[in-house]
């Protein structure tokens, strides 16, 4: 197996975000500044590579019958333990991300990983499976949250330092209100289209 | 906690806090079902329902259960146990019952467990801290708010199916179109309204 190719998947052809179109809700509420984006792929990272690690060691002993139910469990333990973490060391991220650090519990992102992936593959692939996916979510979250910041704002400002400066100001408010949102993630995908019937055309 | 009207409450839910198009909450039904206003419909009528009664049994639940034993740590489990199992009661009921209902209702259910909007209205109702009567209120205007929204949204679709536009615009990214337009109404008009 190669580890590489099977990490570039999770970012170009089964990206959650623009590929599979799971988890859009995360990605579009909480991408008002690129630091939001990064904290809220960083919980997700954590849980996705966790529950993939454990029910890909769990999934001879996981009845099929049941499975969905105990993968949900599963989750959700995870979920709980970041809300903690995050809560008593993060405060600041905590209460801007707000109540979509819990949901990450309904993600589909990490149901449908553990569903379509790590339920049927060993430890290691699955780890790297989860590492990838988190790579394209988090690549995907800083993009629309580096658009919206940027032409909301004017300038991209992470943890403190100054990253982009527009020379002028467009200072286009509704970026950072929820409109902006969409009009982002709906330009950029149909951007993906495009290049995609474009491949398509050329055969390949 | 200021004590809020329940008036202010339900327009808060409806317009103000629009699960969908403000709060972003349930986006997957929000694209996935609304390609015409008879499933928009359904999906919306299960969605009040499991809302609602949601947000009383998580209530139940976490004011005389989760407080007084010390466990608000297990809140996020028990919630979701909780809606997955209410989701199985109403479709057990329903299909008992009222078996017209079940058709046009039963496919949507399932799809309700994992829709973050029905979590969300929980998780919010404790994040507020609002009391009993409250939190039903919230509960049922943010289904109302999720229906209107969702009713607008594949009204749209249905008329705009037929005209001409690029095909790589086509299908999601014009759905995400639509429901910018939407949402900068939404922003604009209710965002004045003082409550």
């Amino acid at each position: 197996m190669n580890v590489l190719a099977e990490f570039i998947r999770g970012i170009t052809r089964d990206n959650p975000i623009l590929g599979l179109v799971l988890g859009l809700c995360p990605a579009l509420a909480v991408t008002t500044s690129v630091e939001n984006a990064i904290g809220m792929a960083a919980g997700t990272t954590f849980v996705l590579v966790c529950s993939n690690v454990f029910i890909s060691a769990m999934r001879k002993q996981i009845p099929s019958a049941v499975r969905l139910p105990i993968f949900i469990i599963i989750i959700a333990t995870f979920v709980s333990i970041v809300r903690m973490i995050m809560e008593a060391y993060m405060p600041s991220m905590y209460a801007a991300l707000g109540v979509f650090i819990p949901l990450i519990v309904v993600n589909c992102i990490i149901i449908g990983r553990a569903e379509a992936y790590a339920n049927k593959n060993a430890i290691f692939p699955s780890f790297i499976d989860g590492l990838g996916i988190s790579a394209g979510f988090l690549l995907v979250l800083m993009l629309i949250g580096g658009i919206r910041e940027l032409l909301g704002t004017g300038q991209i400002v992470t943890f403190g330092y100054t990253m982009l400066t527009l020379p002028v100001n467009p200072a286009v408010t509704t970026m950072i209100l929820p409109p902006g949102a969409f009009l982002t993630i709906g330009i950029l995908m149909a951007i993906v289209n495009y290049q995609r019937a474009k491949k398509r055309a050329r055969g390949g | 906690m200021v004590e809020k009207a329940l008036f202010a409450i339900f327009l808060e839910g409806v317009f103000i806090k629009n699960f969908l198009i403000i709060q972003f909450l349930g986006l997957c039904s929000f694209v996935g079902v609304t390609k015409d206003v008879k499933s928009a419909a359904g999906m919306s009528g299960a969605v009040i329902f499991v809302m609602a009664m949601a947000a009383t049994a998580s209530y139940l639940l976490y004011t005389y259960i989760l407080v007084p034993t010390g466990m608000t740590f297990l809140d996020l489990i028990s919630f979701i146990v909780v809606i997955a199992a209410l989701v199985q009661l109403v479709e057990f009921v329903v299909r008992k019952n009222i078996p017209s209902l079940y058709r046009s209702l039963g496919i949507y259910l399932p799809l309700i467990t994992t829709n973050c909007a029905v979590l969300g209205v929980v998780l919010l109702n404790v994040q507020s801290e609002y009391n009993f009567m409250q939190s039903v209120v919230f509960g049922i205007a943010a289904g109302v708010g999720y229906t209107i929204v969702m009713l607008m949204m594949a009204s749209i679709r249905e008329r705009s199916s037929f005209v001409s536009i690029p095909s790589s615009i086509r299908g999601l990214p014009q759905a995400f179109l639509i429901a910018t337009m939407l949402s900068l109404a939404f922003v604009n008009y209710f965002w004045v309204i003082p409550i």
